[in-house]
């Protein structure tokens, strides 16, 4: 047929045929992998180390000394840290019930209306996100101290609803985007009235974006530190600012164990913020 | 037979993910100089050949040979092959003479001639002039055109298009069709094309393989894969057919005798041999409609016109047999009336000459 | 979207408690602190309104431009080092098999969710004398002395020393790289995940290598991308404060760090008021270039 020279059948079969990746397969280059690995291993080393020192038994060493609970006895014994905490509840409660409610709102109407100035108005609004948090929380010492305030739990509270406001905003603008307006059309065809159109078709949508801005408000106000130092004041402190006192001194597996106490029950937040999210999203989309 | 030399030879090439099998021990021979076609429907792995002849994808099995190298786990970039991908891929951040000139630039050829190569790859795809423009500026058709010059300048052995018209609207898509075939001519190297449009197969290539799920079909010329298909899937994908389900008979003086349900025992003119269940075909415009019983010698179908389509050239007509199958007639509209030459409920006979019968043993 | 004129009533309601909220707690506060860095600090500590520039100027006198240039030089480092871990990583995950991508982006975005406090402070106990890093280092060290005197050959090594990584300008780029790297990484990744593969093939299919389609091709279409995270990261570098707090030493405070000290020991609010809008002027700055650069891209890319 043809007349050109090919490699011979049996020597064809011969050669083993090894799977060689795609041009664009990034990801199976050896390098690639070494340093995803070692960034993985830069993520997540002080992490699980600072969690797995709070088991050590003895005080300073980095060597291990055996498995004990007793940091986390000292932790749970501590008074001060037990009030920090209840502090840090109840901040961050009041702080996600009105940031969550105001955030809401706002969030809807950016989506829905059309006003004169939206675009600087988006922009104000969007402020407190970007600017750093020093500025931010001398500027609230100083506002406070000027109308006479005093510093306490009162202070704190209405700073964090102030910097959870636009982030609220935030998921809720993000969760409408998503939002099919022929279904509000559909309602109002039916004979629904504009407050009946909202709770029936538009609200049951927004819920998975409400629940996952006050899971973000909650986490947000736990977490704070930077404004919360310069909000609080003598007798008003929050469990953030109280391991930072502890850390001060020194890094102790009972600062430790404090520390892991919040970790765990922020990523639990968060993860549950995840999943409802995903399936009670799934669950509106699909019967939308 | 063939005293050209053969370019691309595919040989037992099998191509998995996973457990999906692309392409299913698929072989085929490319001769230089031609313009080849893969035509299938989409999932066949017409586009997973192609993309393994231009090394985005290695076989699984089997190798591939181009100019007499194996070239099976040779990277893309040192193939003598180049690629038009389907949505051009012409950068965006690059003037249309630095698109052009990029392959040249990266495999250090001199400036001066990188110009002149440029010039003349524009030329011969009518972009003169374009060398400043930015590829946000051109439309669709112009990027396509920039894309053919990039890859053409590099003076390939294979060149590989893939769906090269599906982005384009139906008038510009007609005129690019010759184009290609012109340029293929002119520049004399081998097109490689991948489509799923048999029209565009049929008109352009000298050759076409038709796949279907992973497999290779049939390769044959367009008249040959039209008028002689080997199997009922390759007699339905290209162009539209009759299609009657039929029991062997016998064999008779060169033909075959075959009891089709709803017609008398026919004999059709046949050069292999066929037993059993087989499907009996024939194109729409091979048949003919009368008034009368046809002449002796045809094979002739009684019915009832339940349908007519009219496509301005062309008429489709729908006639349903007493026994209860459809059969299509394409009737051409040759004078120039409004009344039509058929009506719905017309009784007609149908006829075809036994030659114009496709036998389909699978 | 509908004209608030048609909903005069829900619209009110909607907008009018968060806005009158954020001026209240957000804008007034920052005006006062504005009007404040006009001011001059009294003898008793309580700030007067004098409508002078002084402490602008003052910002400037080298002691403190000096903290000044600094803070931009470790914020300039930090991102450096950043987009060098980042960029690799995001890389990696983009073109990763599908079923690996989400699993490696919630890797990355996990310890962004715990607290800022407790990631920082996670690495005094490793960069410490004591600590694991020196430990480890300690192990090799002796573990390559004992090989040595092993093979006969002299101790060249000598005494462990451990290294300084904490309370200077190290530990602070490390803690910054460390809390910043997942705003580099996320968006970049979505970035190149929606770069059409088709342009790196098309530059293999002529004759390219890797590397060259990696310089010509990607990195150019990648920028805007590249750009954005890179400038986020240095955004929020410039204006950390914990970080350089804890992990920083005397020769390793930056802005952050001088503008808090003025609303506490040093009592000096009309300074430290200056000191914060010189930040906040620079963080808008760069958030205008940011966006300038967003909006040129999306109007050439993409074709």
């Amino acid at each position: 047929m043809s007349e050109i020279a090919i490699p011979s059948e049996a020597a064809l079969v011969k050669r083993r045929r090894r799977r060689r990746s795609t041009p664009l397969e990034y990801g199976r280059k050896r390098w690639i992998q070494l340093i995803v690995a070692l960034n993985f291993l830069f993520l997540y080393f002080p992490i699980v180390s600072l969690i797995a020192f709070s088991f050590n038994d003895s005080r300073r060493n980095v060597t291990w000394q055996g498995f004990t609970l007793k940091y986390y006895e000292m932790a749970f014994k501590n008074d001060a840290l037990h009030q920090a905490f209840l502090n840090s509840m109840i901040v961050a409660f009041t702080s996600t019930v009105v940031s969550t409610l105001l955030g809401t709102m706002l969030g809807l109407a950016l989506y829905r209306y059309r006003f004169p100035g939206r675009g600087p108005f988006e922009g104000w609004v969007h402020l407190p996100i970007v600017v750093p948090e020093v500025c931010l929380g001398v500027a609230l010492l100083a506002f406070f101290a000027w109308v006479n305030i005093p510093l306490g739990l009162f202070t704190i509270t209405v700073s964090h609803i102030a910097f959870s406001i636009p982030f609220v905003a935030v998921v809720i603008r993000a969760r409408m985007a998503g939002f099919d307006e022929s279904l509000e059309e559909a309602s109002r065809d039916l004979g629904a009235s504009g407050w009946q159109t909202f709770w029936n078709v538009t609200f049951p949508y927004m819920v998975p974006g409400v629940v996952a801005g006050a899971l973000l408000a909650f986490t947000l106000s736990l977490d704070d530190f930077v404004i919360t130092f310069f909000t609080s004041g003598p007798g008003s402190t929050t469990f953030p600012i109280k391991i930072y006192s502890m850390v001060r001194f020194s890094v102790t597996p009972e600062v430790n164990a404090a520390s892991t106490v919040l970790i765990v029950v922020t990523l639990a937040l968060t993860v549950s913020a995840m999943l409802i999210q995903a399936r009670t999203g799934k669950k509106i989309d699909t019967h939308g | 037979m063939d005293k050209r030399k053969s370019i691309i030879s595919i040989r037992n090439v099998t191509k998995r993910f996973g457990p999906v099998v692309a392409v299913d021990d698929a072989s085929l021979e490319i001769m230089e100089g031609e313009f080849f076609a893969l035509l299938g429907p989409s999932g066949c792995g017409k586009t997973t050949l192609l993309r393994m002849l231009a090394g985005f994808e290695t076989p699984t099995e089997g190798d591939i040979i181009i100019d007499g190298q194996d070239m099976t786990d040779v990277a893309p970039n040192r193939r003598p092959v180049n690629m038009v991908f389907q949505s051009y891929a012409v950068f965006p951040h690059m003037t249309v003479a630095r698109n052009v000139g990029y392959g040249l630039r990266v495999t250090g050829v001199p400036a001066a001639e990188i110009r002149e190569r440029v010039r003349e790859a524009l030329a011969l795809v009518k972009l003169e002039g374009f060398e400043e423009r930015m590829p946000t500026q051109l439309s669709g058709g112009q990027r396509q055109r920039v894309a053919l010059a990039r890859a053409l300048v590099k003076r390939p052995k294979v060149l590989l298009l893939d769906e090269p018209l599906s982005a384009l609207d139906a008038k510009l898509r007609e005129a690019m069709q010759m184009e290609l075939v012109r340029l293929q001519r002119s520049v004399g190297i081998t097109f490689v094309i991948v489509t799923h449009d048999q029209d565009e197969a049929l008109s352009m290539a000298n050759r076409i393989a038709v796949m279907d799920a992973g497999k290779v079909r049939q390769i044959a010329p367009p008249a040959d894969l039209y008028e002689f298909p080997n199997s009922r899937f390759v007699a339905g994908f290209i162009g539209k057919v009759n299609l009657l389900d039929g029991r062997v008979a016998g064999f008779e003086d060169g033909r075959l005798l075959v009891d089709v349900r709803g017609l008398d025992r026919i004999a059709v003119p046949y050069g292999g041999s066929a037993q059993g269940e087989i499907s009996i075909a024939v194109r729409p415009e091979k048949i003919r409609l009368e008034r009368t019983p046809p002449a002796n010698g045809r094979i002739a179908i009684r019915g009832r016109v339940r349908e007519v389509a009219y496509y301005g050239d062309e008429s489709h007509v729908f006639v349903e047999n007493p026994t209860g199958f459809t059969v299509t007639a394409n009737v051409p509209n040759e004078a120039r009336t409004t009344t039509p030459a058929v009506a719905i409920g017309d009784e007609l006979w149908l006829s075809w000459d036994p030659a114009d019968t496709l036998v389909l043993t699978e | 979207m509908k004209d608030w004129r048609r909903d005069k009533l829900a619209f009110s309601i909607f907008t009018l408690p968060a806005t009158a909220w954020l001026v209240v707690f957000f804008t007034l506060p920052l005006a006062l602190i504005w009007v404040y860095s006009f001011g001059d600090r009294g003898p008793q500590g309580q700030t007067i309104i004098t409508f002078s520039l002084e402490n602008y100027a003052r910002a400037v006198e080298w002691i403190h431009l000096g903290i000044i240039l600094k803070s931009v030089w470790i914020a300039t480092i930090a991102t450096a080092i950043c987009v060098i871990l980042g960029f690799p990583l995001a890389l990696g995950i983009a073109f990763a098999p599908q079923r690996w991508k989400n699993p490696l982006l919630l890797l990355v975005i996990l310890p962004f969710w715990t607290n800022l406090l407790i990631r920082t402070y996670a690495w005094i106990a490793v960069l410490r004398t004591r600590g694991f890093l020196n430990f480890g280092l300690e192990w090799a060290h002796d573990q390559i002395a004992w090989f040595l005197a092993l093979i006969g050959l002299p101790d060249v090594l000598g005494r462990f020393q451990p290294l300084e990584l904490l309370y200077n300008q190290p530990a602070v780029v490390i803690g910054l790289v460390y809390v910043h790297l997942p705003f580099l990484v996320l968006p970049l990744y979505a970035t190149l995940e929606r770069l059409d593969k088709s342009y790196l093939e098309a530059s293999l299919d002529l004759g390219a290598s890797q590397w060259r389609t990696f310089l010509s091709v990607l990195v150019p279409l990648a920028l805007p991308g590249i750009v954005s995270g890179t400038l986020l990261v240095f955004i929020l570098s410039l204006g950390t404060y914990l970080t350089p707090d804890l992990l920083g030493g005397p020769d390793s405070q930056m802005i952050g760090n001088l503008i808090a000290r003025q609303f506490g020991s040093s009592r000096d609010w009309p300074f430290g008021s200056a000191l914060s809008f010189l930040l906040l002027y620079a963080v808008f700055i760069f958030l205008w270039v940011r966006a300038t650069v967003a909006a040129r891209s999306r109007g050439g890319v993409g074709v």
